[in-house]
């Protein structure tokens, strides 16, 4: 009895187990790797390029002046990374990176935290308010233009075979993995978008579906609701883990914050 | 509140000048409904003035249909050195304003 | 065996259109397009901001991507061809959608001491349609300008 062949076609799909061994994990050729900019219209590429009327920049500006003010009872951002950040300067690229503390993979929201609970005794700002985005905005921003280059080598390993694992599972409804869309269909239409190889280099970033700059996390919660999936908590050891596999997946592309994407 | 204020620091008499302003707003339109599915109510910028030492030299008003973090481009002739207030006002009242220094030669 | 193998498989492809059906139901999320959120009268919005004067066409351009990036923010530049002196200038400009919730969407005041007719800003369009903008003069007289941009559904809809 003959099936049609788009029931073969997604039956051998949703069949096919995924990939365990790493020689499986066909990955992007270093050599090809493309920034989400260059598969934006060129009104949206402009608007990114634009200093002034980038609408991330409201949240840069609000960030430059939160980093230069000394909060209550306690000292700038500034009294230590110098004015304007002077001394952070292309630190965002090299992030996530383990603390050597607490031993756990960091992101720039995190070592924002830290630096405001160690080093300010203020209480830790909660991901996706106008404040953390907009220091951790600003802290990015200084790292413009610099190549990503992270380290997933001695405790940062674990969290990087974590990211990996977490970007080449199918989840959701639609029982997509990362890769299917971003590694083997990147550059091909899907509605009336192109799909670009989903690089994180542009956040935190002002995103047209949001109205607003918002972090990389959201986008992750977003992807994960893209193929119905339950989004997880901001802060996720797993997103957290893919931030720094993402990371040294786009490793030599340029941080582009504030970037600008639909 | 994020203001941008794009303006020449000088121009010459007569001048045409490009002024630019851009604010942070998030222009909820009224028309949205949260995760109960109620209306979550409007709250917009409604209106724009751009003075020029007192007297207004261009004005907008503006309704749901505009992007969030609203944006202007527009025009000004530089008359005299003095004051460019850029300021909005939303649908409660509540206003922001910033001002930019012109010197005309 | 074979007759379960196959309603599963079809019972997933159907769950499959049936999801991307419904997504695609589903609006850019600023105006969503329920019953009470109907396209209002852009010609209506014209009259009654500039009353029944002829509209004429010509001096006015639009300027709007072919295709929007996003719905939520759309970059339009309005110019109109006029001298700006005092004797001759645009006294007003306005922006009217035929598809959004409310046909106005933005009005700008020029005069004299604009010294060129032309404003830019970032608009919200509820689908593919053709933006107007009325440009009234000095002289009372009304000059109408168009300009069309698709707006496509986003990929993944988060909704």
């Amino acid at each position: 009895m003959r099936w049609p062949a788009p029931v073969i076609a997604l039956a051998a799909a949703a069949c096919t187990p995924a990939p365990t061994a790493d020689e499986a994990r066909e990955k992007l050729p270093a050599s090809a790797l493309i920034s989400g900019y260059e598969f934006l219209q060129a009104d949206t590429q402009a608007l990114q390029d634009d200093d002034f009327a980038n609408p991330g920049f409201l949240w840069v500006d609000r960030g430059r002046a939160l980093f230069a003010a000394a909060p209550q009872q306690s000292k700038a951002c500034a009294a230590c990374h110098g004015e304007d950040g002077a001394e952070l300067k292309g630190a965002a690229a090299h992030y996530p990176s383990v603390d050597e503390t607490t031993g756990k993979l960091t992101n720039i929201e995190g070592r924002i935290n830290l630096c405001r609970t160690r080093h300010q005794g203020l209480e830790p700002l909660n991901y996706e308010t106008d404040d953390l985005l907009s220091l951790t905005a600003f802290v990015s921003h200084l790292s413009r233009g610099e190549p990503v280059k992270v380290d997933v080598s001695g405790p940062a390993e674990v969290w990087y075979r974590r990211g990996e694992d977490y970007f080449f599972t199918r989840r959701g409804q639609y029982n997509l993995a990362c890769n299917q869309c971003h590694n083997d269909n990147w550059g091909r239409q899907l509605r009336g978008d192109t799909i670009s190889q989903g690089h994180g280099t542009a956040f935190p970033g002002y995103r047209f579906e949001w109205q607003s700059l918002g972090s990389l996390q959201r986008r992750l919660r977003d992807c994960d609701a893209g193929v119905r999936a339950e989004p997880l908590a901001y802060g996720s050891d797993d997103y957290l883990a893919v931030e720094l596999y993402l990371a040294k997946r786009a490793e030599g592309l340029p941080i582009e914050v504030p970037g600008v994407r639909r | 509140m994020s203001i941008r204020i794009s303006a020449p620091d000088t121009a010459s008499r007569d001048e045409i000048i490009e002024l630019k302003a851009l604010i942070q707003h998030p222009m909820e339109t009224g028309y949205r409904r949260n995760n109960r599915g109620e209306i979550i109510e409007r709250d917009i910028i409604t209106t724009f003035e751009c003075t020029y030492d007192g007297d207004t030299v261009f004005q907008a008003r503006f309704h749901p249909g505009i992007a969030a973090n609203p944006f202007l481009t527009f025009y000004t002739r530089a008359t005299r050195s003095g004051t460019l207030e850029f300021r909005w006002t939303d649908q409660n009242g509540q206003s922001w304003s910033e001002t930019h220094s012109l010197s005309v030669e | 065996m074979e007759m379960m193998k196959q309603d599963k498989f079809n019972f997933m492809l159907d769950r499959r259109r049936l999801l991307t059906l419904g997504t695609a139901g589903l609006v850019c999320a600023a105006f969503p397009m329920s019953t009470s959120a109907e396209a209002a009268d852009a010609d209506k919005a014209i009259r009654d901001l500039f009353g029944d004067g002829e509209l004429n066409e010509g001096r006015v351009t639009v300027d709007l991507p072919p295709i929007a990036e996003n719905g939520n923010s759309v970059a339009i530049k309005v110019t109109v061809d006029s001298p700006m002196t005092q004797k001759n200038h645009v006294r007003r400009i306005a922006i009217i959608s035929p598809r959004n919730p409310l046909a106005e969407v933005a009005e700008f005041q020029l005069g004299p001491r604009a010294g060129k007719a032309e404003v830019a800003t970032r608009i919200r369009m509820a689908g593919t349609q053709t933006i107007r903008a009325v440009a009234e003069m000095s002289d009372g007289s009304l000059w109408l300008g168009k300009a069309s941009t698709v707006v496509t559904l986003a990929a993944c809809i988060i909704g």
